[in-house]
């Protein structure tokens, strides 16, 4: 069990300027790099743009009206300022989980830190917008209701959709990650017990069943489940935010009479 | 001591993986057999069913990845 998937490793390690020790792990080096990645990819794509748009500027133009449509079904128009944040939270999440297809980088997403700094997002959203609307003590009356005796259960389960969020990101990359060097392991092991009668010691210590099968794997582990998990946490982000954000009906009522 | 509390972790691994993929799987089975319904009922609502199938089975696996995350912790931590 000796090169098993452990965690992130620390790459770099460094004093700053004998104030504080600062470690970079494989995750902060990810988040980097997809950030990076995405400026570039944001700023090329956006300028020069025409009335009479170019074959690229179409895809663009239809990719930002999807993510427009979504939000706008999804939380209702009167929520529209959340398309931006919607939009940079699925754009990190597929590409902090698909930059592990690159080989030498660990996922952003395989990391706890991540995923629940993300579902702390959405619950500051979803608390500060209940303030917003009932007051301090008018949200913390609300987890009274409908009976005292509640109490206890309200709080778990508004802490509970933050912790299941993010554990539910992190469990399926990190865990795809590990099955995958747990099968790397055990496909090595496999074509030593099937090579071993070649006298050449070369040759029987090719691993050569590791050729092709961990691609197809790769297909569910890595791609399909990186981009269903940010869609889903997408999805869950803004069913809570935009339940939290009730349209304006009764101040526009109060105003017209 | 060593090999019980090994033995221990390694009983308490598989449990909690194999109890903990029985329920998301009836589950997900269920809510895939309703959609198939629909879909065949209303082929033109087929994409639509499909992406909300495919969201609800991700939300529904998340006890199963609980069970996973908990499993991989005792075999890899202790």
């Amino acid at each position: 069990m000796g090169d098993i998937d452990h965690g992130p490793r620390i790459l770099v390690e460094f004093s700053f300027f004998g104030l504080c020790d600062v470690k970079i792990s494989q995750t902060v080096l990810s988040s980097f790099l997809v950030m990076i990645f995405l400026i570039i990819l944001s700023a090329v794509l956006g300028k020069g743009l025409k009335k009479r748009p170019t074959k690229r500027q179409v895809l663009v133009e239809k990719a930002v009206s999807m993510l427009d449509n979504l939000v706008r079904d999804t939380m209702g128009a009167h929520n529209r300022v959340f398309v931006p944040y919607i939009g940079a939270l699925f754009c990190s999440s597929v590409f902090g989980s698909l930059i592990s297809l690159l080989g030498v980088f660990r996922s952003a997403t395989a990391d706890l830190s991540t995923t629940i700094t993300w579902a702390l997002i959405t619950s500051v959203l979803v608390w500060a917008n209940n303030i917003k609307r009932n007051g301090i003590l008018g949200w913390l009356k609300g987890f009274t209701e409908p009976v005292a005796p509640m109490t206890p259960m309200n709080i778990i389960s508004e802490v509970a959709q933050p912790v299941s969020m993010a554990f539910r990101h992190f469990g399926n990359i990190a865990g795809g990650s590990v099955l995958t060097s747990l099968i790397y392991a055990a496909l090595a092991a496999g074509s030593h017990a099937v090579l071993s009668w070649i006298p050449n010691k070369v040759i029987s210590a090719i691993p050569i069943f590791q050729i092709g099968i961990p691609a197809v794997l790769s297909i569910y582990f890595d791609l399909f489940a990186g981009v269903l998990q940010a869609f889903v946490f997408c999805m869950l982000t803004m069913v809570y935010v935009g339940a939290a954000c009730p349209p304006p009906e009764e101040s526009k009522a109060e105003k017209t009479e | 001591m060593e090999a019980l509390t090994r033995g221990l972790i390694a009983l308490g691994a598989g449990l909690c993986m194999g109890l903990g993929a029985i329920g998301p799987a009836i589950g997900e089975g269920n809510a895939v057999g309703k959609a198939l319904e629909g879909m065949a009922r209303q082929p033109e609502v087929t994409s639509t069913l499909r992406t909300n199938m495919l969201l609800g089975c991700a939300v529904t696996e998340s006890t199963g990845i609980y069970s996973l995350v908990i499993a991989l912790l005792l075999l890899f931590v202790f």
